[in-house]
């Protein structure tokens, strides 16, 4: 396959960028598109060009560290699927894909395709955990959790923090990222001591990073690689007025 | 030197519990006086950040992803296993560490086996109080699977999520910390040096990946939980980013490497599509539970099927050979992973491999789905049947999986004694960055355990004794040894970023993993090791003359991060080599084909051999000096590994 790229080429967080056009030239239907990028920017180095930055570590869809507007589509046109695990197979010889970072302005550009995602891990630091500290905890199975309770908790469990969620979203809200996890403690014991500070917590962070609020328009839910589901939200919306009201 | 692994004496049984009363503790109103570097947040750093955070230490946190929670743990995906005999199916401390030394193909210590065993069962409690979601059954208690060699159920496991479910929690745990100021988190930063003090390790050299800036940290103790080395092969199940130079650099600095021959060539991966190929994906070995490996009993269908004449489904039953279940009759599939990677390279040598390569055997669900029925299957193995559609686009419901064996972990790493210290006073090693506990080979789902089990139970303990006997001045950063690390680390910057040659950094990678994978791979000989040690050389010669680094110090410079990273695993290359060619027998992932039974398993050398091989460097281009620790064997008999 033969391909044209229009890439995003941004050389810093306070630079303004641009995008570059770049040919992607004998690309295998089997490469991933990461692997392709590979293949361009090995051109580029052998030109003595700078190769063209993007995030990416583990490229079996669970790191959560690739990202990439493909298309207008955060991870490409693939449902439930990261930009590591797309392949270009997804794509036609002479195809023209535009390639460009996560836009909002809670993720700062790096530099190019990579940005700064760490407002999520603030979020998780306000609250994303139970405080429970090691050792000194009872036997694994004094706590009996029904099977659907848990399968229900693992499927919240299951986000990766890409961030694809407020990529999608026009409010670049982060809602969909802050209900799994909320969700996930809220539905298990272990969860329940702390469940409405946490809410709480985990929600004024959210909105003190800039995040967008929800409108309901569920592109959230669409474009998740993991299919982490919107009701997720309405659950962390009852948690966070259910704490405001217990606080009175 | 003479080795000292510390072992304590007494009954196997007592050890640890004896030991930790006879180490040191630190005043509790002390503790804060103490910092303590961390360097790598998988399931030993996060762990082992948050715990020492917990007991009032002052934690400096290093990742070179960003967040912590990227860390290569999280692609774990099978299980972990403790000794909680849930099952009623005769599990016992004592069992998991026999397995675990056995699987080990007896080359780990039996103290720091027995302590992994006993502290597993905290492991499991201690991740479920934290909310992590493992697999229930109805009646709301924990599920339990056979894994990998087991012949019990002690496998916990979240779906095929294991891993990222457990670095979630040590993650959350992390976080708590971080959120009460007892952790400071430094993302994007990769390790470059440590600094030693006197000869104590008291400080690290960082280089921020954002802005290159080259940065000095001091502290009590360092502790490097940075991961196995498999991407010295370039392919492997490794996540992109992950290297040896936090490891290497230690390794220079004095810190002995142990048994670095001693890699994993996992049974169950995506076969190789292509030269464009980045990585390999594992598919978890818990798919042998079900599936069964086959290949065709002749070449002639082989060699059909790879032309793409036939499909797998038209080869009748009397014409497939389902090899592990015939040469091991008791274990049948699941054979340990050594044993199962080297019958898949013998019978794909032996032209009975399919797929267009020829390097792939079948693991085949027919009759899995036959019995159970797809949902059961799907709910059982969905997620992987996904991936590997996803990958392949081929589906298992339908078709057979291709795999074939790809480098998955390292049992070697550096040496550390029974506290986890390495031959550095002050400076750590945890997780699979460290040698200790598998020996020649890892049994599945014992990683995440070892992981958790060096962070959150061993190390709490062990360095509270060194750092006693220290005392809590504090460290003085303004020492010229950190200056004098800072400003070597700045001029091999400077050096990399000067040659403008004409060969990518990926380049030599690959290169250096087609000489690794051919020679020093599933199976070695004296004579294709001395080979392959000149062209290493000869490789790492070249890439400082000709390698193309471009851009910068002072911005974002991935072309400059690689060719550091690879600048070291030239290096580990060779002493990998050496390693190999040093160990003459054969023991689980080391495989000497000189030394074999005659039935073709590894035939081990207990009377010359049963030591652990710990490297010291003596300089650049210097052989480096070979240190023996002697393994000693009390409550286990070494005995022929038989999988029959």
């Amino acid at each position: 396959m033969n391909l044209t790229l229009k890439v995003w080429r941004q050389k810093n967080s306070t630079s303004t960028g641009k995008f570059v056009t770049y040919k992607a030239e004998e690309i295998s239907p089997d490469m991933s598109f990461l692997e392709m990028l590979d293949v361009v920017n090995e051109g580029l180095v052998k030109k003595k060009e700078e190769p063209i930055q993007f995030d990416h570590d583990c490229r079996e869809g669970i790191c959560g560290m690739c990202s990439l507007v493909i298309n207008g589509e955060p991870h490409g046109p693939k449902r439930a699927t990261t930009t590591c695990q797309l392949h270009m197979r997804s794509f036609k010889d002479k195809d023209t894909i535009v390639i460009e970072p996560w836009r909002a302005n809670s993720f700062p550009v790096v530099k190019d395709l990579a940005v700064d995602r760490s407002a999520f891990d603030r979020i998780q630091q306000a609250g994303g955990y139970v405080s429970v500290g090691t050792g000194g905890v009872p036997d694994a199975n004094e706590i009996a959790i029904p099977k659907v309770i848990a399968d229900e908790a693992f499927n919240s469990a299951t986000c990766i923090g890409c961030g694809a969620c407020v990529a999608a979203c026009k409010n670049a809200s982060a809602m969909l990222f802050v209900s799994a996890k909320i969700s996930q403690y809220a539905m298990l014991p272990q969860g329940q001591p702390e469940r409405y500070q946490r809410a709480e917590a985990m929600v004024m962070k959210m909105d003190e990073e800039g995040f967008g609020s929800c409108t309901n328009t569920y592109a959230c839910e669409a474009q998740c690689p993991k299919e982490i589901k919107v009701t997720n939200i309405a659950r962390m919306n009852r948690e966070f007025f259910t704490a405001e009201f217990i606080k009175g | 030197m003479k080795l000292d692994a510390k072992i304590p004496v007494g009954p196997l049984a007592e050890k640890w519990t004896k030991h930790k009363f006879n180490l040191k503790l630190v005043n509790p109103a002390n503790k804060r006086k103490y910092d303590v570097i961390v360097v790598g947040t998988g399931l030993a750093g996060a762990s082992a950040a948050a715990s020492l955070a917990e007991l009032g230490y002052n934690v400096k946190a290093f990742c070179f992803q960003d967040s912590p929670r990227r860390a290569h743990s999280i692609a774990a995906q099978g299980g972990i296993n403790a000794a909680k005999n849930y099952q009623n199916d005769g599990d016992s401390v004592f069992r998991l560490f026999y397995d675990t030394i056995k699987g080990g193909d007896y080359r780990s210590r039996e103290g720091n086996v027995y302590r992994l065993a006993e502290v597993s069962v905290n492991i499991i409690d201690q991740c479920v109080a934290q909310g992590v979601p493992f697999a229930r059954e109805y009646g709301g208690l924990l599920d339990n699977r056979s894994f990998g060699g087991a012949q019990v159920s002690r496998t916990f496991y979240a779906r095929g999520q294991t891993g990222q479910q457990l670095l979630l929690g040590a993650y959350s745990a992390l976080n708590r910390q971080i959120n009460q100021g007892t952790v400071k988190m430094y993302t994007r930063s990769e390790m470059l040096d440590v600094v030693l003090v006197d000869g104590k390790a008291q400080g690290i050299v960082t280089r921020n990946l954002v802005s290159g800036e080259v940065e000095t940290h001091a502290g009590h103790a360092v502790l490097l939980c940075t991961g196995g080395y498999g991407n010295v092969f370039y392919l492997s199940t490794n996540a992109m980013g992950s290297n040896v130079t936090a490891a290497w650099r230690a390794h220079k600095r004095g810190a002995y490497m142990a048994n670095p021959c001693y890699t994993q060539i996992h049974p169950t991966c995506i076969p190789v599509s292509g030269d464009h190929q980045s990585k390999l994906t594992l598919m978890s070995e818990s798919l042998r539970n079900d599936g069964r490996v086959w290949v065709p009993k002749t070449k002639e269908i082989a060699a059909r099927l790879q032309k793409g004449e036939i499909k797998a489904k038209e080869i009748k039953e009397e014409d497939r050979d389902y090899y592990l279940e015939r040469k091991y009759p008791s274990f049948g599939n699941l054979v340990p992973r050594d044993v199962a990677s080297r019958n898949a390279k013998e019978v794909c040598d032996n032209g009975q491999g399919v797929g267009k390569s020829g390097l792939a055997v079948y693991l085949d669900f027919a009759d899995s789905i036959k019995r159970l029925g797809q949902p059961e299957v799907a709910a059982r193995y969905g997620n992987l049947f996904d991936m590997y559609q996803q990958i392949t686009d081929e589906n298992p419901y339908e078709t057979p999986m291709r795999i074939y064996p790809a480098v998955h972990y390292t049992m070697g790493g550096l040496w550390v004694d029974y506290n986890l210290m390495t031959s550095v006073p002050g400076l750590y090693a945890l997780g699979e960055a460290n040698f200790s506990d598998h020996g020649a080979n890892r049994l599945g789902a014992s990683a995440l355990m070892q992981g958790l089990a060096d962070g959150y139970f061993v190390i709490p303990y062990t360095v509270g004794d060194y750092l006693a006997n220290i005392g809590p001045a504090p460290i003085d950063a303004t020492r010229p040894e950190f200056a004098k690390t800072k400003a070597e680390v700045q001029e091999r910057i400077n050096k990399l970023l000067s040659l403008r040659g004409t060969k990518t950094v990926d380049e030599y990678h690959r290169d250096l993993g087609k000489i690794m994978w051919e020679y020093c791979g599933m199976s070695r000989n004296a004579e294709d090791l001395k080979r392959a040690k000149a062209m290493v050389s000869e490789l790492r010669a070249d890439f400082w003359k000709n390698v193309i680094v471009l851009g910068e110090n002072e911005e974002v410079n991935q072309s400059l991060e690689k060719a550091g990273r690879v600048a070291d695993f030239l290096e580990l290359g060779e002493l990998m080599i050496d390693d190999a060619l040093n160990r003459d027998e054969s023991c689980g992932g080391h495989f000497r084909e000189e030394y074999q039974t005659p039935e073709g398993e590894a035939l081990r050398n207990d009377d010359e051999f049963a030591y652990v091989a710990a490297w010291g460097y003596k300089g650049d281009n210097m052989p480096e000096e070979l240190h023996k620790e002697e393994l000693e064997f009390e409550n286990v008999k070494l005995t022929q590994r038989s999988y029959k």
